[in-house]
């Protein structure tokens, strides 16, 4: 069993990570997508950049946010004894 | 991890391995002149008699079993049989062709329904799971506090899965109606036999197995026609890399078709006759009087001289199907108006981006657009369905893990879909635009008679004008095969992973309905003090009665509940999204805060939706409630204010209000990070 104030501040830096996601998250989904018209200028290997981000690259970021997120918790868990695997 | 596989791996890599022999050997079969029918029908019941089989192996007695899968599921599996779960009948069939309809409009609900997961990961998966409840409510009811609330959160997971469910086993009696030729009620009762054969005997236990074994069918058959088509369009197997070549060629083939004078001309035509019908919408009744007479007075004038008498039975027939009453007219002939007046808009280019001659109308569709994906992110994170999945895996860390796996697995089909449509879009303008309507390719015809497809020459130059082809959003991927010239074994595997979506999906939805009635009403609420056995005899009773109930709801066929499934994320992210998240991270928030918070974001989502669907509604004595939309935001995005507005409330009402006292101890359990078994 863990001190409180150690426990406190496994809470605290899980917040500050879920927060710092979040905002990622935030950006990429609204403010990104809010300039679509203008981005959509660019192309790529023939594909327009807010067709294409919209289609796959957004999705993929997503899958990346969630396995940074749970690669940080696997290491605070370890740092703070919590582990249980 | 390819090594060593665990036994579990083995099991469904053997059976993966032994569902592409049988494709095999019914393509083998069908080479040797096996008829279409049976192919369909063998396809039906070797894929249902599979999740029979895993039902009956898995059934189970134990409490625990049943509601959350004895919380024994590996994260990865645990990831498919999310996937599969989210997946519906909708996202199989229906978001392809959203795509082909709207472009890059459509994305929405890609970007929507893969977003939410992030939400889900952050927020909710590791809590939800760290606390262990069996439902939703149940998880509420503990952080809040109280009967009431357990209550209102049954009722709203009730309300969001009702209609999600009746849509999915609609989408059954469709498929199987289309496919082995069933008769669409037969098919509705098909469809409820394959969901309870996985549900009833086995609760979350074996739903989850053969979510499994369903995601590895549908996705299957969700890759593999288009990835033939892709090697047939571009000689590269991997649609989702090829069709940026193609988007090219397509934004080419639009700049060089959408305005040659025969495309104006037709749709000038189309304007001329939506006007001509807003005009007799404006003259009834007389107008109806008017047409009849006319047709009178025609037939009167035929039986005089010596006309055919074929001439003069058409004419008679025409009269007879005249609406009856001007009601019925207006309603019939502002149908035709609104598809008169759709097809007579200039087409949309498939990658351009909010779409519109004025900036008005570029941000109305910009805030649509973001409105919209707030609204499918927010509601995915909300969907009890979902959620009570990551409360089977065995760790927290594990439910954390999973959520990867599932939006992992999920990708693999929202990165397709939009291939699908560009290919699509591809043919069409290759093939079908301006080609002579003798000589359309053969799919077209075989579509046009299921009704799916329609053609009309308006201008009577027997060429097919773009405007003159309207398609079904659902055709896109069930013609697919055939569009590639794939044998008919394709198309039956097509059908199988549809089934799969709907199925899957289905049974989902109706153990959530089930669970929140026999444990969190029956259980919590009315008898605490029942015997294990006994609440599991409830609960079996109770997805009897709610399958049954879902399965009568669907073949009736109700209209209207492919629209009403868009509102399920608004509702849902309304009523819990807020609460569950300030649950989590604000000790302070409170029972009557929580409360006050989900009925008020409840209610303001129906009452824009109501508001905004619905001019009248006859039995309740209401008139002339339309209104104006608030800021150009449709109806399919009416979460956008109900969640902003729960939260206002939750917060607001929870500072005035004295702190709960238990929230403290709640918390340190749900915050830490040793997870309860």
């Amino acid at each position: 069993m863990s001190t409180p104030s150690k426990a406190d501040q496994h809470w605290q830096k899980t917040r500050r990570l879920t927060l710092v996601l979040l905002l990622i998250w935030i950006l990429v989904t609204f403010v990104f997508n809010w300039f679509a018209r203008e981005l959509n200028d660019l192309v790529i290997y023939g594909f327009p950049v807010a067709f294409y981000m919209g289609a796959q690259g957004l999705l993929v970021i997503y899958l990346l946010i969630i396995w940074f997120y749970n690669r940080q918790m696997r290491k605070l868990d370890a740092e703070y004894g919590e582990d249980e695997a | 991890m390819f090594g060593h596989f665990t036994r579990l791996q083995r099991y469904y890599l053997m059976y993966t391995g032994s569902f592409l022999v049988f494709i095999f050997s019914l393509w083998v079969l069908e080479r040797h002149g096996m008829p279409p029918r049976w192919i369909g029908y063998a396809f039906l019941f070797f894929t249902i008699s599979i999740y029979a089989a895993i039902g009956i192996v898995s059934r189970t007695s134990d409490v625990s079993e049943y509601y959350v899968a004895g919380r024994r599921v590996p994260a990865f599996f645990n990831g498919m049989a999310t996937g599969a779960d989210w997946m519906s009948a909708a996202s199989f069939m229906g978001l392809a062709g959203t795509l082909y309809l709207s472009g890059y409009q459509g994305l929405a609900y890609v970007i929507g329904w893969t977003g939410g997961f992030v939400l889900v990961a952050l927020l909710l998966a590791p809590y939800l799971r760290r606390f262990g409840a069996f439902t939703i409510p149940d998880f509420l009811g503990a952080r809040y506090g109280g009967n009431t609330i357990r209550l209102v959160a049954v009722g709203s997971a009730i309300l969001a899965s009702f209609v999600y469910v009746v849509a999915q086993i609609y989408g059954v009696g469709v498929i199987t109606s289309r496919f082995v030729s069933l008769q669409f009620e037969i098919g509705v009762f098909v469809g409820l036999a394959g969901i309870l054969v996985c549900s009833f005997l086995g609760g979350m236990r074996a739903v989850t197995w053969t979510q499994v074994a369903q995601y590895v069918i549908l996705i299957i058959a969700y890759l593999t026609p288009v990835a033939i088509l892709s090697w047939n369009v571009t000689g590269v197997a991997v649609p989702q890399l090829a069709y940026g070549k193609v988007l090219q060629e397509v934004t080419r083939l639009e700049h060089e078709l959408f305005n040659t004078p025969a495309e104006v001309e037709v749709r000038a035509l189309f304007k001329e006759r939506a006007d001509q019908y807003a005009q007799k919408i404006m003259q009834l009744p007389y107008s109806l009087v008017h047409e009849r007479d006319a047709l009178t007075t025609e037939i009167n004038t035929l039986k005089a001289s010596d006309a055919q008498m074929r001439d003069i039975v058409a004419l008679e027939r025409q009269r007879r199907e005249l609406p009856h009453d001007p009601a019925e007219a207006r309603q019939r002939w502002e149908n035709l108006m609104f598809s008169a007046v759709d097809r007579s808009k200039p087409p949309i280019h498939h990658a351009e981006v909010f779409p519109g001659d004025t900036p008005e109308i570029q941000n109305a569709l910009r805030i649509n657009f973001l409105a919209l994906i707030f609204c499918l992110t927010v509601g995915t994170a909300a969907l009890p369905h979902v959620l009570i999945r990551y409360y089977t895996t065995p760790t927290v860390r594990e439910a954390r893990e999973s959520v990867f796996w599932s939006l992992l697995f999920i990708l693999l089909l929202y990165v397709t879909a939009p291939a699908y449509a560009v290919f699509a879009k591809y043919e069409v303008l290759t093939h079908l635009a301006e080609i002579p309507i003798a000589k359309l390719p053969g799919w077209v015809a075989a579509w046009t008679k299921v009704g799916l497809v329609t053609i009309e020459d308006i201008n009577r130059d027997g060429v097919l004008q773009l405007a003159e082809l309207s398609m079904n959003p659902d055709v896109i991927v069930l013609a697919t095969p055939e569009i590639a010239g794939m044998p008919y074994v394709v198309s039956g595997l097509v059908a199988a992973g549809a089934l799969a979506a709907a199925l899957s999906t289905a049974d989902g939805l109706l153990l959530t309905i089930t669970s929140a009635l026999s444990h969190d009403v029956y259980y919590r609420i009315f008898r605490p003090g029942a015997s294990t056995q006994f609440r599991l005899v409830i609960s079996k009773s109770l997805l009897l009665v709610v399958a049954l109930l879902a399965a009568t709801v669907a073949a009736q066929k109700p209209g209207t509940i492919l629209s009403m499934v868009a509102w399920a994320f608004s509702i849902a992210g309304s009523a819990f999204f807020p609460a569950l998240v300030l649950g989590i991270f604000w000790q302070r928030a409170t029972r009557l805060g929580a409360l006050a918070g989900m009925l008020s974001g409840l209610l303001l989502t129906l009452y824009y939706i109501v508001r905004l669907e619905f001019t009248a509604i006859p039995w309740m004595g209401l008139r002339d409630i339309g209104m104006a939309p608030w800021f150009n935001i449709q109806s399919t995005s009416a979460g956008v204010f109900g969640v902003a507005f729960g939260f206002a409330v939750t917060i607001g009402v929870s500072l005035l209000t004295r702190p709960d006292s238990a929230a403290e101890k709640f918390l340190t359990i749900v915050r830490r990070s040793r997870s309860t078994s």
